[in-house]
């Protein structure tokens, strides 16, 4: 990852999830919105990117299916399926609970 | 749902692999393209842009590999690729591919078809249903297990409380006769609970009923079903068939089932109630006061053994009016009361332990063996591991692969000794020694098949482990460079000290060997009292019921011997009750009159014609022999054995004095010479009380007598003009067991003959085993220093001298591991000891003979890669660093 903001993977997977939520991208898209939507602070790396797609299919969050992509080119398209959707929804109620505790304890201490 | 998608996508992964690996190819490739593209965009050039587009997408391989960690399924490729891997590199070294699946084929087939022979014997339990609850009840006499009577078995049925089911047994050999030729079968007289006791149900027909074993009921028989298919085709309607058995009519009321074994007469085909009499206890000259029975019993559910043990001795401490017992028969010395599992297995139990023993120090040598070939080509493949290191294969990867490899060789091994074992099994049944219990259950069954499997499994990873270990820890610099040490290193003092083990080990094997070899000899260099050279046997029987009369009995045997006498080539013959060594022996109790009436001696009755010393050759110390005159009507005179005469008649004169054998309500029997002792039960034992007295003044005709013919030359050629003469006095009289006295000499030792056999086959592979070890560590500790021995040369070692160095190293390996070997056989022979005849365990002959033959085998092992050694260039080895 780009410094000085390093992600753990629990993090990475949320942000991978909710990108795909609205629709099916492919593995370049994904990253390209995440860069875009954080204003280049956010930039995943490949390293990091596929291994986690992956291992977020391997768990059924997502599925993968190959189509053509805007250049006709071959790609995987990766949406999120209906136990996905709703993982990511228990995910994000967890991040909103931990970063208000974590804002809570730097201005109080 | 998502646990089916998740099963789905391992299955691919497993399956299609070469196809994911593609989709993940094209989707990183996909990737780059667009990251080129977007650099392109930005402005760089086309070359460049890919460029940083590849940089920035890092090592490719290295998270290809974390996306395939991501599909978790890498440990089973790891698997498969570690099999495939190890294969090819069997493959290509078929030289110790060979050796090595060899060497363990030898080690895992031995051991598994010995624990097939031992399993049945030793660890199943016996094939009845809660076996371990039949318990076999034995009478003592001077301290030892002896048959019981049949009213003592008739007052333990009436008074006790703790068994279920009770019963006797006897052999029972009758002639079947009939449209067919005569048939002399193999039978067992039991009671009639007997098969309940065992607990098994008939095939066809029924069981016993208790008043079928009452005197002079209809007979009734039981057979087996091999019988059945044998001598009626397995007719159906076999229940209720009459045959004629002894004269007799017997009636079958049922069959056994196909795999019944009767555990405690394995060759019996029929049996029948014994049909004592029960009622005439006070008669003191019957059978029924006779020892000659075997009890066994199944106790009630509710009882345990000690439980039944304590029943029994109350029983035996307070006799009852009912059952008054005879003085021979007062059963003082209470019961020995055993599990029948432990009673069937108690006289071999030791001696297999033992070979068991030895057939897992075989197979540890084998293992040993292959250990040191896997460390030798681990060392060679140093450089293979090094590499692999270096790009990043943990510790545990290259361990799990060598354990791998190991597992696939002694799988290898294990499926090739399997069929080493199937033949070893059959070599073993067929060189059993007749006293061998549950022969007929020794097979490959499941239990082997496991064994052999768990062998396989400890023996791989053990022998997989050492090398694995060694070979991992590797020092990266030393193991890149190919050259050969300066010195010798850790790895050989692993090599070396397993070679000293493998010695140590045959040493143990070899010196047991030795031992029983020398035991046998010793056996058969005892004297057994009479010569059986040139000296042929055989039973002879009479049945019918016109033997009844004891006087056609006589008759027939008379004119029979006559008849033998004349046949050309017979020197001398003569007719024996019993035979020396033969088996069956055949005991009374004799009293002698000087003595008080409850002082009695259990001595072994001969009923002969008065030749049978003559044939024998049986010395005559004092006195007379019998002659044709001791008849019918005559006073009854006998002759006893020597060591009788001593033990009876200490300083005194036996001549003259006077005894009873058996029956007290005759005359007595008159002392009229004594002769030499012959061994009676075994080379070893030496219980010779006998007393031999002509077969014509015995009080009733014994049915079955031996015949021994002595013949001016090959006696076995004269079986069949022999059997021709006796039939030509009636041809429906059964002749059995024919055989030279010689060789029911040797089998009288088939025991310690059989595991003397195996010993020695182990002995031998033993020790050439370690010696092909002694010689691999010798060959690879020289091709390792080739460099320090071309030094050497090259500073003035002579060839000699080279020599010497190596010899002296593969010998010191040697004498270590022979010294500990020694130690381990003083400990080891102590479990030999109940097979072991006149040498003690710590034999110094043998043990001297074993060290001698050691050291010059392993002299030989030295010698090949010593010569190599002195025959070094030192030119060219230094040369070719």
């Amino acid at each position: 990852m780009s410094k000085p903001t390093d992600l753990v993977q629990g993090t990475l997977d949320l942000l991978i999830l909710k990108t795909m939520a609205a629709e099916s991208m492919h593995g370049w898209a994904i990253a390209q919105r995440i860069r875009n939507v954080s204003k280049n602070i956010l930039q995943v790396n490949q390293g990091a990117l596929y291994p986690a797609l992956h291992r977020l299919e391997q768990q059924g969050w997502i599925t993968a299916e190959w189509g053509e992509s805007e250049n006709n080119r071959r790609a995987k398209y990766y949406s999120l399926t209906k136990d996905g959707k709703k993982y990511l929804q228990r995910e994000e109620k967890n991040w909103d609970r931990l970063s208000k505790a974590i804002g809570v304890v730097l201005r109080t201490v | 749902m998502r646990w089916l998608r998740k099963i789905s996508l391992r299955f691919r992964s497993l399956f299609r692999g070469k196809a994911v690996d593609r989709d993940l190819n094209d989707e990183l490739r996909f990737h780059i393209e667009r990251q080129t593209a977007e650099n392109i965009a930005a402005g760089m050039t086309p070359t460049d842009a890919q460029r940083a587009a590849r940089i920035e997408f890092g090592a490719a391989e290295s998270f290809k590999e974390d996306c395939r960690e991501a599909r978790r399924v890498n440990h089973i490729q790891e698997l498969l690729h570690d099999l495939r891997f190890g294969l090819r590199m069997l493959r290509k070294n078929p030289g110790f591919t060979a050796v090595a699946v060899l060497t363990l084929a030898i080690g895992i087939g031995a051991c598994t078809a010995i624990f097939s022979a031992v399993n049945p014997i030793l660890f199943e339990p016996l094939p009845y249903p809660h076996a371990n609850r039949i318990l076999k009840i034995w009478d003592i006499y001077q301290g030892k297990r002896s048959d019981v009577t049949f009213h003592t078995y008739r007052e333990v049925a009436q008074r006790n409380r703790s068994l279920e089911y009770l019963s006797v047994l006897e052999p029972w050999r009758p002639t079947m006769t009939g449209p067919a030729e005569p048939e002399r079968l193999e039978g067992l007289s039991v009671s009639a609970t007997y098969f309940r006791v065992l607990g098994v149900a008939l095939a066809l027909g029924r069981d016993f009923n208790p008043t079928e074993d009452v005197l002079n009921s209809p007979k009734v028989a039981v057979i087996n079903d091999g019988l059945w298919k044998r001598r009626f085709g397995g007719d159906q309607s076999i229940v209720g068939r009459q045959i004629i058995l002894d004269g007799d009519n017997y009636t079958v009321i049922g069959v056994m089932p196909r795999e019944f074994e009767d555990v405690l007469a394995p060759s019996v085909e029929i049996w029948s109630p014994t049909q004592y009499d029960a009622l005439n206890i006070a008669n003191r000259n019957t059978a029924e006061w006779g020892h000659h029975l075997k009890m066994v019993a199944r106790l009630k559910p509710a009882f345990n053994t000690e439980q039944a043990r304590q029943d029994l001795a109350s029983i035996t401490k307070n006799p009852v009016p009912d059952f008054p017992r005879v003085p021979w028969a007062s059963l003082r010395y209470g019961f020995i009361v055993d599990a029948l599992q432990d009673d069937v297995t108690r006289s071999v139990k030791p001696a297999l332990l033992a070979i068991l023993g030895a057939v897992m120090l075989v197979l540890i040598i084998a293992s040993v063996n292959v250990t040191n070939l896997l460390l030798a080509r681990a060392a060679q493949r140093r450089g293979e591991f090094a590499v692999r290191t270096a790009l990043g294969a943990e510790r545990s990867r290259l361990i799990r692969q060598l354990l791998t490899e190991s597992l696939l060789l002694a799988t290898l091994g294990g499926v090739l000794g399997v069929v080493v074992a199937l033949f070893g099994v059959r070599a073993l049944v067929a060189l059993s020694p007749p006293g061998l219990p549950r022969v007929n259950a020794i097979g490959m069954n499941g239990w082997v098949f496991a064994f052999a499997l768990g062998v396989v499994s400890i023996v791989g990873l053990l022998f997989g482990l050492v090398p694995a270990l060694q070979a991992s820890r590797n020092n990266l610099h030393s193991g890149l460079q190919e050259n050969s040490r300066r010195t010798a290193g850790g790895q050989q003092i692993t090599r070396r000290a397993l070679v000293i083990v493998e010695v140590a080990l045959a040493l143990v094997l070899m010196v047991s060997a030795g031992l029983l070899l020398r035991s046998l000899q010793r056996l058969f260099a005892v004297a057994p009292g009479f010569d059986a050279s040139n000296v042929l046997t055989m039973q002879v029987q009479t049945s019918g019921h016109k033997f009844d009369d004891i006087n056609v009995a006589r008759r027939f045997f008379t004119d029979a011997l006559d008849a033998v006498r004349r046949v050309p080539g017979v020197d001398v013959a003569a007719f024996s009750r019993q035979l020396p060594l033969g088996g069956d022996p055949e005991s009374y109790g004799a009293q002698f009159e000087k003595d008080k009436p409850d002082v009695g001696y259990d001595v072994f009755r001969y009923g002969i014609t008065p030749d049978y010393f003559k044939v024998m050759h049986i010395p005559l110390r004092r006195g007379r022999l019998l002659t044709e005159q001791d008849g019918p009507g005559a006073p009854v005179a006998v002759l006893i054995s020597e060591s009788l005469a001593k033990r009876a008649f200490p300083g005194q004169d036996p001549i003259g004095q006077r005894l009873h054998v058996g029956r007290t309500t005759i005359p007595w029997y008159t002392i009229v010479g004594i002769v030499g002792d012959v061994r009676q039960t075994s080379l070893a034992l030496s219980d010779s009380d006998e007393v031999y007295l002509n077969e014509s003044q015995w009080y009733f005709a014994d049915d079955a007598m031996w015949l021994v013919v002595r013949a001016r030359g090959d006696a076995m050629a004269l079986v069949p003009s022999i059997e021709n003469a006796i039939w030509s006095v009636d041809k429906d009289q059964p002749i059995v067991r024919i055989s030279s006295m010689e060789d029911m000499l040797s089998k009288s030792e088939a025991e310690r003959h059989f595991a003397l056999i195996l010993f020695e086959a182990f002995g031998i592979v033993a020790l050439i085993l370690a010696a092909i070890g002694i010689y691999g560590v010798l060959s690879g500790s020289v091709t390792e220093r080739l460099r320090e021995i071309g030094v050497r040369m090259a500073l003035g070692a002579t060839p000699a001298r080279i020599l010497t160095l190596i010899i002296r190293q593969g010998m010191t390996l040697t004498v270590i591991g022979a010294a500990i070997g020694v130690v381990g056989a003083v400990i080891a022979s102590q479990a030999l000891v109940t097979l072991l005849f006149g040498v003690t365990p710590l034999d110094p002959l043998t043990y001297l003979g074993v060290i001698a033959v050691m050291a010059i085998v392993s002299a030989i092992a030295c010698w090949v890669p010593a010569w190599r050694a002195a025959r070094v260039d030192p030119a060219i080895t230094l040369r070719s660093e």
